[in-house]
């Protein structure tokens, strides 16, 4: 199974010179997830017939020279809330158990148009709401590291699927750190960029003040060669913004000599793991030796971030989630009195727990009466927040942290105490906030030997810097590791996505 | 401030979000607002007096664009997913009695 291990970046070169086919590495990516799925369920719905299809007519266009680009023929896996046209897309959740989009959301679009090739659509917190990928409609995924771990969440199917090599790349989003964190405890590389730089067009709204896509993968080179690929001008997206400088590849240069990073006090206090800070402060001196001057400094209002970015998220969560109303797609209940009553049935049969407890402190927070208090007092503190980072920005190029207290949590730990999983996020909320971009590195592993992961967040607009600082982290770091991959099955028979799927084109889902 | 989310609460709240609970349900939900509410209240620690709120990270104005079609005609495609429709529309249950 060499040909998996190879970095996206490699096995695109590696076709283009003739080496391999497109078709041997879909093959390949299929086999490892015939054999890994019964275990991992990184998958909600694979497509192999589409994705075979796929790399013949990719090989046909890499000979004829049309296709030269540095993700041509590499397998990719999208999660499952961004649209696929003709594939299922059920954000891992029972209302869009049978929705087949009519259309491709624009970073797929570009994707294709790279040439790369979709093998699946990947699992996640239901309408990625929650840390772990356990509130899926369709079953809990599991770490490629510790199947008896959670790989984090919400895109937890796209960072355990590049983890367990069964995909190259993915492609995840992040509302409060929904690529960053998984990431982390799955041992692999996530960025989530500048708000405005990849078009939302397409995918599934949660928060969207707060929503990007963004790429998950082996190392920070493939990651900066997907993120190049899908950043766009759209104007289907309108806060979409036509950036200049977004050659993001041409950022990664071994050199941080002279560059100023920050390390957050408050990012290293009460409530984190030991072996978690000593990785990061590890980190930061591998960095400091190699010419970036770190110190720390005090950021400030971290304990608001939390409050703030749950009120916000909900608010735009409960509005957006309105349009789930069993009428033009996906779930409607069976029994019902009269239209009202239906919109009712649908959504209360269709939604899980945590989607219901989001929608409902969302309409809360938005409620007359309560507004002022709590929605507008959020955006006042974000306000706040993103003057912290401003005056930050002023002093660093980089703020260095943990991107999450912990390694990965236990299976069914979490969802008792939502409170205390929403707590979690602490590290990777603030950029969304304030729209920074950030990245998660792996930077070590703990005595348990589970992944630990290292965010670097940049001022808006500052990915190259960003990439730059963690492609010559990764370089000094060194390899990180692979875990060891079990395949058959937990005997479970878990990861069943049959709800209402007869008739449509869809993929096979396992 | 955790009793501010009543039994009346729940019942506006139900109405506004659009969910119809069980009984179970709706003591859980009591109970997980109440704690979160409880938490968020943290925000008041905060003096926002005079701050504007802030709706978008980079205070970017509205997009204007012509109002021209651009996608043609999806009316079949769009309808696969209806849970139910006729005569190339949505259907819904009756509204009105007449």
């Amino acid at each position: 199974m060499e040909l998996l291990e190879w970095t996206a970046l490699e096995l695109s070169a590696k076709i283009k010179t003739g080496e391999i086919k497109a078709r041997d590495a879909v093959l390949a990516a299929l086999e490892r997830i015939e054999a890994g799925e019964g275990i991992y369920h990184c998958y909600i719905t694979v497509d192999a017939e589409g994705a075979l299809r796929r790399a013949e007519e990719v090989q046909r266009r890499m000979d004829g020279g049309e296709l030269s680009g540095p993700l041509s023929g590499v397998p990719v896996a999208v999660k499952d809330n961004i649209c696929t046209e003709g594939l299922l897309t059920t954000c891992a959740s029972k209302m869009l158990g049978n929705f087949v989009p009519a259309y491709s959301a624009e970073a797929v679009r570009r994707l294709e148009e790279a040439g790369a090739v979709i093998l699946g659509k990947t699992n996640m917190d239901e309408f990625a709401m929650g840390s772990t990928t356990e509130t899926s409609a369709y079953g809990e995924t599991r770490n490629p590291w510790d199947i008896g771990r959670v790989p984090g969440g919400s895109s937890g199917g796209s960072a355990a699927a590049v983890a367990a090599e069964e995909c190259f790349l993915a492609l995840g989003s992040d509302t409060g750190g929904s690529i960053r964190q998984p990431a982390a405890f799955c041992g692999v590389v996530g960025i989530k960029p500048t708000y405005g730089t990849v078009s939302r067009y397409g995918l599934v709204a949660y928060g969207s003040s707060l929503d990007q896509i963004g790429p998950i993968g082996r190392n920070v080179s493939d990651c900066a060669a997907m993120l190049e690929v899908i950043t766009s001008y759209d104007k289907k997206d309108s806060t979409s913004i036509n950036r200049e400088d977004t050659d993001f590849t041409a950022a990664l240069t071994d050199d941080v000599e002279g560059m100023r990073i920050g390390l957050p006090k408050d990012y290293m206090g009460d409530g984190l793991d030991r072996e978690v800070r000593e990785a990061v402060l590890e980190a930061a001196n591998v960095l400091a030796g190699r010419g970036a001057l770190v110190e720390e400094f005090d950021l400030g209002l971290a304990e608001y971030a939390i409050p703030a970015y749950y009120t916000i998220a909900s608010a735009e969560a409960s509005s957006n989630l309105e349009r789930f109303d069993g009428v033009k797609y996906g779930y409607r209940a069976a029994e019902y009195e009269g239209l009202h009553s239906m919109y009712k049935r649908s959504r209360s049969e269709g939604f899980g727990p945590e989607v219901k407890r989001r929608i409902m402190l969302g309409s809360f927070v938005l409620s007359s009466g309560y507004y002022d208090a709590y929605y507008l007092k959020a955006l006042k503190v974000k306000a706040l927040i993103k003057k912290a980072f401003d005056e930050a920005f002023a002093k660093y190029d980089l703020i260095l942290g943990p991107a999450a207290p912990t390694t990965a949590p236990v299976l069914g730990e979490s969802l008792a105490d939502p409170l205390q999983m929403y707590l979690g996020d602490i590290y990777t909320v603030s950029a969304n906030l304030a729209g920074l971009p950030g990245i998660s590195i792996p930077c070590g592993k703990n005595s348990e030997g589970l992944p630990i992961g290292l965010q670097m967040m940049g001022d808006c607009f500052q990915e190259k810097k960003m990439i730059r600082a963690a492609y010559a982290y990764e370089k000094a770091r060194g390899t990180f590791g692979r875990p060891t991959l079990a395949s058959g099955t937990d005997g479970a028979g878990r990861g069943v996505c049959a709800e209402g799927e007869g008739g449509k084109k869809s993929g096979k889902t396992i | 401030m955790e009793n501010r989310i009543n039994d009346e609460m729940i019942e506006h709240i139900g109405i506004l979000a659009k969910l119809e609970l069980s009984a179970k349900e709706r003591e859980q939900a009591k109970e997980d607002m109440g704690k979160m509410l409880g938490y968020i209240d943290k925000m008041e620690e905060l003096d926002t007096s005079g701050i504007e709120p802030l709706s978008h990270a980079f205070g970017i104005r509205n997009v204007f664009r012509e109002d021209e079609e651009a996608n043609g005609n999806m009316r079949e495609d769009v309808l696969k997913n209806a849970p139910e429709e006729k005569d190339g529309m949505f259907l819904v249950p009756r509204t009105f009695e007449g």
